[in-house]
């Protein structure tokens, strides 16, 4: 690889990464100000204009704060865990097309740090590799609530995987490719063609699912207040804590993006062919790919000041007993249906 | 006699949920573009109704006299024995004859219940809607006569906080005049 190709893949992983982390705070923010609009209240609004300067006061504060270490908790794994639970949430996004393909300095760059032809089953591991770090610092910190917290976590990463990479299947079989620039080509064209027209139950499926990865709301038993303190990170504070938080919400954006990437088209704007209008395209192929996911990260916020927390015995029964039967059945009636067409 | 009640049979399209997580989305956004019910309250105050039991006030009559007699009922009626009057003969020829020379309540021990006011055959001593006079130290929150007769030049107009918004604050709080 020459100096120049090299040097526009940093430039790309760094506007990846910026983008994550601006967008990582820009959620902090809005969290708090979402859920108080949504209680009748105004929320922060003191620092900066509209109170937006929050998170950089927040981040502050946590540095600030004093870094302890329990006694008693196993030093490196405690250690290690925010560091094993963040650096995959941060590198799962290096295989979503952010926008279409650009043409700079004379070569075609596509708006995607790497174009893996696994590109799912590299996010899908990804994932699960975030859950060693939830477990080892339940495990470490050396305390009930933690310990509990990781196993829940664990335990509900696992039954969801599954019904998540079921669903998947469907869209991989539709696109006929692992690779996530296929599976957004594949949805060009006008609106319908989106998969969520397509694969309407897939598309309830993936997004329950993503709720249960992403811990959140109606699916956060890992850090239920009222029965874990904190759940895997009760015991964690200043920026080990300010770690965890970065990680669970850079989960969030990067399971937003992907949802609007298998499901939405990516940065397709309907009815618009982004490729025949070079750098306008482009523009507006990110900008599209932007708005959508921010529509998703709003979601995020939405349901969790909507809906109440499932039980324990509630959520695995919706894992296993409907979610894992329904995605089997859409990939049986999907593979059906292609058989039948190509058969033809 | 019992009555039977049937109970609910949710229906098909009950049980995919998916209706009933829309209505409650709805709910929230509705919420959401709703008015805000916080009042910012350094910039804004809240007004308090009628009747409101806060700071006490000494009233006086229109030609600045004040209307206090020094006749102890308001002290023999508190609860909390934090009024404390030294009474004597009054500087004016014409009129009352007793007037309070030292009128002082301990603002710690006071708990707002409104005897005072009731008790007082004169309407001198009155309760008003006064609310955040919060202070440094416990000798501050000692007030004299001075003080509750600038209590009601502050409050007579009965506007002291729809008066007192954004860009008013120069006006002494009443603590400051203690």
């Amino acid at each position: 690889m020459d100096f120049l190709g090299l040097f526009i893949i940093c430039v790309k992983v760094l506007v990846v990464f910026t983008g994550t982390m601006v967008t990582v705070l820009m959620m902090v923010y809005a969290e708090r100000r979402v859920s108080a609009f949504m209680q009748g209240r105004l929320g922060p609004n003191r620092v900066g204009p509209q109170g937006l300067l929050q998170p950089i006061a927040d981040g502050i504060k946590f540095l600030m704060k004093e870094d302890i270490i329990p006694e008693g908790v196993n030093k490196p794994i405690y250690l290690l865990a925010p560091a094993m639970l963040l650096i995959p949430a941060l590198m799962t996004f290096a295989v979503i097309p952010f926008g279409t393909t650009i043409t700079l300095l004379g070569r075609e760059v596509p708006l995607q740090v790497a174009d893996l032809n696994v590109g799912i089953l590299y996010i899908l591991a990804l994932t699960s590799i975030g859950v060693y770090g939830l477990v080892l610092a339940g495990w470490a910190s050396n305390s009930k609530y933690s310990l509990i917290g990781g196993l829940r976590s664990s335990a509900q990463l696992i039954s969801y995987e599954l019904a998540m990479g079921l669903s998947v299947v469907s869209i991989i079989l539709l696109a006929g490719s692992l690779k996530l620039s296929v599976i957004v080509e594949d949805q060009q064209g006008y609106l319908l063609s989106w998969n969520v027209f397509k694969q309407p139950v897939a598309f309830l499926i993936f997004l329950v699912s993503v709720y249960a990865e992403t811990n959140r709301l109606p699916f956060d038993l890992t850090e239920a207040e009222q029965e874990l303190v904190g759940g895997y990170h009760t015991e964690y504070s200043s920026m080990k804590f300010a770690m965890f938080f970065t990680a669970e919400y850079a989960n969030m954006v990067t399971a937003a993006a992907l949802t609007v990437t298998l499901f939405f088209g990516g940065w397709d704007v309907p009815l618009l062919n982004e490729t025949s209008i070079g750098v306008l395209g482009a523009i507006l192929s990110v900008l599209s790919f932007v708005l959508k996911t921010a529509f998703f990260l709003f979601l995020f916020i939405w349901v969790r000041w909507t809906f109440p927390r499932f039980r324990y015995d509630q959520l695995m029964k919706l894992g296993w007993k409907v979610m894992l039967p329904l995605a089997l059945i859409n990939i049986f009636v999907t593979a059906g249906y292609l058989t039948l067409t190509s058969m033809r | 006699m019992a009555t039977i009640v049937k109970s609910y049979e949710p229906t098909f399209w009950d049980k995919l949920y998916l209706p009933a997580l829309a209505k409650g989305l709805m709910v929230t956004l509705k919420h959401f573009f709703r008015k805000k019910v916080t009042i910012q309250y350094p910039e804004e105050k809240y007004v308090p109704p009628d009747g409101y039991r806060g700071l006490h006030r000494l009233n006086k009559y229109p030609d600045g006299r004040i209307r206090c007699v020094a006749c102890e009922m308001c002290s023999a009626a508190c609860p909390a024995d934090c009024i404390h009057i030294v009474p004597g003969p009054s500087p004016w020829e014409d009129g009352k004859e007793r007037y309070p020379v030292r009128f002082d309540i301990d603002l710690l021990r006071c708990i707002f219940c409104g005897f005072c006011e009731m008790a007082c055959p004169e309407e001198a001593i009155e309760l008003t809607e006064i609310y955040d006079f919060s202070n440094y130290t416990r000798d501050d929150l000692l007030i004299d006569k001075e003080g509750l007769l600038g209590v009601y030049e502050l409050t007579k107009d009965k506007n002291y906080y729809s008066r007192r918004t954004v860009g008013q604050e120069s006006e002494a709080l009443p603590s400051d005049k203690f």
